[in-house]
C-alpha cells in the first residue's frame, strides 16, 4: 500500500555533509552521497 | 511536516524535514490526510465507509504502517535543524564561484534581456586580461579548503571577448595544481560566433556550456534579434547542431526562455527535442509588469498544466527509447545536497560573486548595474560587509512566507534577486516565482516517482 522511495536522509546528512564542494538547489549532486 | 498530491495516477506524500518520499495507494492517502486531524476511531469509520470492499484489518494494518514510517522518522517528521538557534551572520563563508561578465556588449538585441542588451544598464565594456586574473586571484585567496572552484563566463555575450575567455582559462590552469584547486568553468552563449576554433575550445576547456534558444522558429525570432531586427534562428541552430554533436556526450544544456506570448512552451521544448537537442531548460521571463510579455498570476493555470505535459512526455519519450532532461526535473533524491545546502541555496553575496569588466563585486549577475548592491572590488576585496552578512541571512528559514512552506528544503527560500525585482526586497518572495517552482518540484518528484514504481506492484 505504501512504498518509499530512496531518497537522501537529510537528518543523517546533517554529520555527513557541509563539506560545500558541490556546484552552486535539489539538482545538485553531492559526491559524498553518491559513494 | 509533509504535503500530499496526486499527480498522473500517483499518490505521493513528502516529508519536509526528512526528505521522505512515499508513493501510496488511495487508502493509505486519505488516512494519512486526516491522520493528525481526527483520533483512529473516526478514521477507522470512515474509511469503512468509504472503501466498503475493506475490512477492519485492513485499515489497522494500513494505521500500523504509517505508525511505523512516523516511528522511523519518515513521516510527520519534526524540524530537527533548530535554524532560529545559529546566528548566520557569524558564520564563516569562503567564495567558492564568480560569474566572470567577461563581455558587457552583445551582437543580438534581445527584447526581454535583463541585461538590456548586454550593458547592465551601463556602456559597452569588455574585461581585460589584467581585471580578470586578479578576479581568479582572489578567488583562490577567498577560497580557504575548497577544492572544487567555479567560474562562469557569462554577459552580454563572452565570445565577443573570446581571446581573453582563453587567456584566463590558461592562467586558471597554470595555476590550479600549486594552489591545490580544480577550476570548472562554464559558458553561455547566444551562438552568433560560434565556429569551428571556438567549438574545438569550448569542448577541451568547459565543463558546462549554455546555448540560448527559445524553441520554434516564430518564437524565437520573435524577440530573439539581431542589431538590425532580424531574427536569429536560422543562423545560430546550425551552429549549435554542429556544436552538440562535437561536443560528444560532455554536458551543454539549451536554455530557453518563455513569455506570455508562449504559454504553449512544452511545444518549443519538444521543438528543440525533435532538433536533436536532449539537454534542455525553459524559464519563465523575468521581465517588469508593465511588459506585454510578461508573465502574471492569470496566466499560472496554464503554466501549471504544461509542466505537467511536459513532466508525462518525458516519461514516455524515456520508455519510447529517446528521452530528454529538463533541467527543472533533474532533481536527485538519493544522492542529492545536504540539509545545509538545501537551507542555504545558490550561495548568492557569499559564496558566488558576479564581477563587472572593470573589476567591482556584486551578489550574482542579476544584481550587476544597481549600485545599492556594490559589494567591493578586485582590489580592495569585500567593502560592504554589511551587505554580504544581509545575503548570508538569505535561507530557507529566514522568510515569514516559507515557514510553513513544505518545499522550502527544495528552494531554499528562493531567488533573492527575483524577490527583490518584485518586491523591492531581498527578505520577501516572488510569489509567482515560488508557485511555478512548487509545481515543478511536484513534477520533478513524480517522474522520479514513476521510475522507482516500474516493476513495482501495488494494491
Amino acid at each position: 500500500r505504501i512504498v518509499t522511495i530512496k531518497t537522501r536522509n537529510l537528518e543523517e546528512s546533517k554529520q555527513n555533509g557541509g563539506c560545500g564542494e558541490c556546484q552552486t538547489v535539489a539538482n545538485q549532486k553531492c559526491e559524498k552521497a553518491s559513494k | 511536516m509533509i504535503h500530499q498530491y496526486k499527480l498522473n495516477e500517483f499518490n505521493i506524500v513528502l516529508d519536509t524535514y526528512s526528505g521522505a518520499a512515499h508513493c501510496v495507494d488511495d487508502l493509505s492517502y486519505d488516512i494519512i490526510e486526516k491522520y493528525e486531524q481526527e483520533n483512529k476511531e473516526e478514521i477507522k469509520t470512515e474509511m469503512l465507509e468509504k472503501y466498503p470492499e475493506l475490512n477492519e484489518k485492513d485499515i489497522e494494518e494500513t494505521m500500523q504502517e504509517i505508525e511505523n514510517l512516523i516511528k522511523e522518522g519518515k513521516l510527520f517528521s519534526k524540524d530537527q535543524y533548530e535554524i532560529d538557534k545559529l546566528d548566520l551572520k557569524k558564520r564563516d563563508t569562503v567564495v567558492k564561484a564568480l560569474c566572470l561578465h567577461i563581455a558587457h556588449t552583445c551582437n543580438l538585441n534581445c527584447e526581454y534581456c535583463f541585461a538590456g542588451q548586454g550593458k547592465y544598464h551601463g556602456e559597452d565594456a569588455l574585461m581585460s586580461f589584467e581585471v580578470g586574473k586578479q578576479a581568479l586571484d582572489f578567488l583562490i585567496e577567498n577560497s580557504g579548503t575548497r577544492r572544487n572552484l567555479e567560474v562562469d563566463f557569462f554577459g552580454g555575450e563572452p565570445l565577443v571577448n573570446f581571446d581573453v575567455v582563453k587567456q584566463l582559462v590558461e592562467y586558471a590552469r597554470s595555476i590550479e595544481n600549486e594552489h591545490n584547486k580544480h577550476f570548472r568553468f562554464t559558458l553561455t552563449t547566444n551562438g552568433v560566433l560560434l565556429n569551428d576554433d571556438v567549438i574545438e575550445f569550448l569542448n577541451k576547456e568547459m565543463d558546462n556550456v549554455v546555448l540560448s534558444l527559445d524553441g520554434r522558429k516564430e518564437v524565437h525570432d520573435r524577440l530573439r534579434k539581431n542589431i538590425n531586427g532580424e531574427g536569429s534562428y536560422d543562423l545560430i541552430v546550425p551552429k549549435f547542431k554542429n556544436f552538440v554533436e562535437k561536443r560528444k556526450g560532455k554536458e551543454y544544456y539549451m536554455r530557453g526562455t518563455f513569455t506570455k506570448e508562449n504559454l504553449d512552451f512544452t511545444k518549443d521544448i519538444f521543438h528543440m527535442a525533435d532538433l536533436g537537442f536532449t539537454e534542455l531548460s525553459m524559464e519563465p521571463v523575468v521581465a517588469s509588469p508593465d511588459k506585454s510579455y510578461a508573465i502574471k498570476e492569470e496566466d499560472l493555470d496554464k503554466i501549471y498544466e504544461q509542466y505537467e505535459i511536459l513532466a508525462k512526455e518525458m516519461i514516455k519519450r524515456k520508455q519510447n527509447g529517446n528521452p530528454f532532461t529538463f533541467y527543472h526535473y533533474m532533481i536527485d533524491l538519493s544522492a542529492g545536497p545536504c540539509i545545509y545546502k538545501r537551507i542555504t541555496g545558490c550561495g548568492s553575496g557569499t559564496e558566488y560573486l558576479a564581477v563587472t569588466p572593470n573589476g567591482d563585486f556584486y551578489p550574482c549577475h542579476q544584481f550587476v548595474g544597481n549600485k545599492k548592491f556594490l559589494m567591493g572590488n578586485i582590489k580592495d576585496g569585500i567593502t560592504n560587509t554589511k551587505l554580504r552578512d544581509e545575503f548570508k541571512l538569505c535561507n530557507a528559514y529566514s522568510r515569514e512566507e516559507c515557514k510553513e512552506c513544505w518545499a522550502k528544503l527544495y528552494c531554499s527560500g528562493g531567488c533573492s534577486a527575483n524577490a527583490y525585482n518584485s518586491t523591492g526586497s531581498i527578505n520577501n518572495v516572488y510569489e509567482n516565482g515560488c508557485k511555478m517552482f512548487k509545481k515543478r518540484i511536484e513534477c520533478a518528484i513524480m517522474v522520479k516517482v514513476a521510475e522507482a514504481m516500474e516493476g513495482e506492484v501495488t494494491l
